[in-house]
């Protein structure tokens, strides 16, 4: 039987096992929306903005490591993806973006509405497809999931124009898919696997240093093993948060521009760095010429374009970060007669004393609100629930960082690589329909939440009890941070003079919220945010110009932080 | 240092775009490309010749390795190879000039294609060393135009 391509869209979406789209229709894809009224195996989530739409994909990739998927109309539609793609590809999250585009006969001839969507998205996606022939769809959306899903995952768009939608042919979906110029390296190679085991077992002073890779992998078990069985001291980055337990001995937490002393000192010291999955972003590094002076490293990714990019390296291993530790396991056997606590213990005892000398600290004296205080009381009342976290950027999402203490992958969601503002709260959503049965926290800067503070809607309409805490200082925060530490306390257009009533603007949705100003206050009103079991809005006044410490100054090396 | 690239690409569209995105997103220069299809079926050859440092040079191989439409990454460096360019150069002459125009081409073994009255147009093949060359001796007899294809090159094959 012959399928329309929309039909085709369908079957194929079923085929993946997709549950889920995030978007809002449009003429260019009025008859998509068509067939999706006509079954109801796949839900349409209906967004206020498209960027929203692709970030709750994006939310909903990270928190279940399954694909997301968002569809936009063409045009404006589909250029208002471009934020959500650029940030799903600098995480390196799975999400497929299928947009509207004009019949093919008007591609090229500024139609209403015509957008070069893979022109211009082509720096910001793994991958993006243009269908030209209804022959080619099953095919393409089979290739999309493929390329979207494997390797280092990114997202991947399919401009999908009218008429193809209504063509019609036979529906065949591929089993499988070979992309002759694609070919992601999985396995390690085994002679360097085993320079790389004997390295680290004749180093004295070794350390993990835990990326976002780890996470997306699912390679947590495997560096637990490693960590444990060699005692080696773990930092993570802000993206590899929750790929090792922040409560264990060998955690140092996050290192890098506000990462721990303790951290950023291992790292200035260790002899040997196992980076996992980790791209030595500038953030992490500080300068990169001082970066981990006496260390050999070792960096272990899946993508061969992220070793010796920033940081020559010693020990590059291509393969995928789960596979390879999984790997060299085996080979430390040959090693059982060392007792590693004893020949650890100079190495930890150094770290410890580092550990003592600088711990996290803020004001705890105060009437005022200290957003750390907030951060802490949260870990505290919703640890044993192992909730999801998502946040917005700024001075909020580093406290998030520095004070909630993860012990699982998959439980942070927030935009490491491209820092996008607005886009915690639409990922929280999203994460919270991939899992309807665990509460979803969205810890939002006043300034973030007003960039998608338009799906209020889409929480309201689909009664989706996300908590979100918005934490007010009046000011984009961690702008205003660097002018006050480096720019002479000239706070220009930091100062966010006019702001909604957050409450009363939840309110207007439907949206049970409440507002705190006093430190007094915050252990209760959590409580009653955590057991409320539909949305709520939590507006937290905060100490005004608290800043995040430590702070590594942009281009100065870690040993160089500002700890008050 | 200079770098010659020839890599196997699918014939799709898109692809020399997205190659020259790699370049231009990371402030790569490209000196040269040339795209021409090779005889298998749906695939192209691309012959790029770039400048950088080695870990520049190093990464651009890897990124190009990287790109979906990619097959197969060829560097020219260690390995000997063989490496043409073609020339097509529109000269002014006249009484005065003609016969010594005729002369360069001739020692250079090029061939005249296209005469009119006043100008000749001269097709010219090597490697870039001899283009150079013959340019430069062309240059004061007044060249009117000129195209250049930019670099092929192929490894040559081993010798028994
Ligand atoms: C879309 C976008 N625009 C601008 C920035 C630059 N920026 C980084 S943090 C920040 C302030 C964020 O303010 P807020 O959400 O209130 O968080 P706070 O730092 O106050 O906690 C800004 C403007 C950004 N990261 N993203
Ligand atoms: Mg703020």
């Amino acid at each position: 039987m012959k399928l329309t391509g929309a039909e085709i869209f369908i079957e194929s979406l079923k085929r993946e096992g997709v549950e889920y789209l995030f978007g809002i229709p449009g003429g260019a894809v009025i008859d998509l929306h068509d067939a999706l009224y006509k079954q109801d195996n796949i839900k349409f989530i209906l967004t206020r903005h498209e960027q929203a739409a692709v970030h709750m994909a994006d939310g909903y990739a990270r928190s279940t490591g399954k694909p997301g998927v968002a569809l936009v109309t063409s045009g404006p539609g589909a250029t208002n993806t471009i934020t959500g793609l650029a940030t799903a590809y600098m995480d390196s999250v799975p999400i497929v973006v299928f947009t509207g585009q004009v019949p093919t006969p008007l591609i090229g001839n500024d139609a209403f509405q015509e957008a070069d969507i893979v022109g211009m998205s082509r720096p910001c996606t793994k991958y993006n497809f243009l269908v030209k022939d209804v022959n080619e769809l099953s095919k393409t959306i089979k290739k999309a999931f493929y390329i979207a899903t494997t390797g280092r995952p990114g997202p991947v768009l399919i401009d999908f124009p009218k008429d193809i939608q209504v063509s019609k042919t036979e529906f065949k979906y591929p089993d499988t898919i070979h992309i002759r110029g694609y070919n992601p390296t999985y396995h390690g190679n085994p002679k360097q696997i085993k320079k790389v085991v004997k390295a680290i077992a004749n180093s004295k002073k070794p350390l993990l240093y835990v990326g976002g890779g780890a996470v997306i992998s699912e390679a947590h078990n495997e560096i637990y093993n490693l960590a444990k069985k060699l005692q080696i001291p773990v930092f993570t980055t802000l993206m590899g948060i929750g790929a090792f337990p922040e409560d264990d001995e060998l955690s140092l937490g996050m290192a890098g521009m506000h990462g721990t002393f303790r951290a950023n000192m291992a790292i200035q010291y260790c002899d040997m760095l196992i980076s996992v999955g980790a791209r030595f972003d500038d953030r992490v590094t500080g300068k990169v010429s001082e970066f981990a002076p006496y260390a050999k490293i070792v960096h272990i990714d899946i993508d061969p374009t992220s070793i010796s990019k920033n940081i020559e390296v010693d020990y590059p291993l291509v393969g995928d970060a789960k596979l390879v530790l999984k790997d060299m396991s085996p080979l430390f056997d040959g090693y059982s007669t060392i007792n590693w606590k004893e020949v650890r213990k100079p190495w930890l005892d150094q770290i410890n004393k580092w550990k003592n000398e600088h711990k996290l600290a803020y004001n705890k004296e105060t009437e005022e609100i200290v957003p750390q205080y907030v951060i802490e009381k949260l870990n505290e009342l919703t640890k044993s629930e192992d909730p999801i976290i998502s946040t917005e950027v700024g001075q909020h999402q580093m406290w998030v960082a520095q004070f909630y203490t993860f012990k699982k992958p998959r439980r942070l969601l927030t935009s490491g690589g491209l820092g996008t503002m607005g886009y915690g709260f639409p990922a929280g959503i999203g994460a919270k329909f991939g899992f309807d049965n665990k509460q979803v926290y969205i810890i939002a800067g006043d300034g973030s939440f007003q960039m998608n503070v338009q799906e209020l809607s889409t929480i309201a309409a689909y009664n989706k009890s996300v908590k979100i805490i918005i934490m007010n200082n009046g000011y984009l925060g961690m702008v205003r941070q660097w002018q006050q530490l480096f720019y002479g306390r000239r706070y220009s257009n930091t100062v966010l003079e006019v702001q909604p009533d957050f409450v009363k603007l939840a309110e207007s949705y439907g949206i049970k919220a409440r507002r705190i100003r006093k430190k007094s206050e915050v252990a209760e009103a959590l409580k009653e945010l955590v057991a409320y079991k539909n949305p709520y809005l939590l507006d937290v006044v905060i100490a005004k110009e608290e800043n995040v410490y430590p702070m590594v100054p942009a281009g100065a090396s870690l040993d160089n932080m500002l700890l008050t | 240092m200079k770098r010659i690239y020839s890599i196997i690409v699918e014939n799709e569209s898109g692809v020399l775009s997205r190659v020259a995105n790699l370049f231009s997103a990371r402030g790569y220069n490209i000196e040269s490309l040339s795209v021409a299809p090779i005889d298998e079926e749906g695939l192209s050859r691309m012959t790029i010749v770039t400048d950088g440092n080695e870990q520049v040079l190093e990464q651009i191989g890897k990124q190009l390795n990287k790109l979906i439409d990619v097959i197969k990454v060829i560097q020219f460096g260690d390995e000997p190879y063989v490496e043409r360019e073609m020339a097509l150069i529109k000269m002014h002459t006249d009484r005065n000039t003609r016969a010594e125009v005729l002369r360069i081409v001739d020692i250079f073994r090029g061939k005249v294609v296209d005469v009119s009255h006043d100008s000749y147009t001269i097709e010219v093949t090597g490697d870039s060393t001899k283009i150079d060359a013959i340019l430069s001796l062309l240059e004061p007899l007044g060249i009117k135009e000129l195209a250049r294809t930019g670099k092929v090159a192929m490894i040559r094959e081993k010798k028994r």
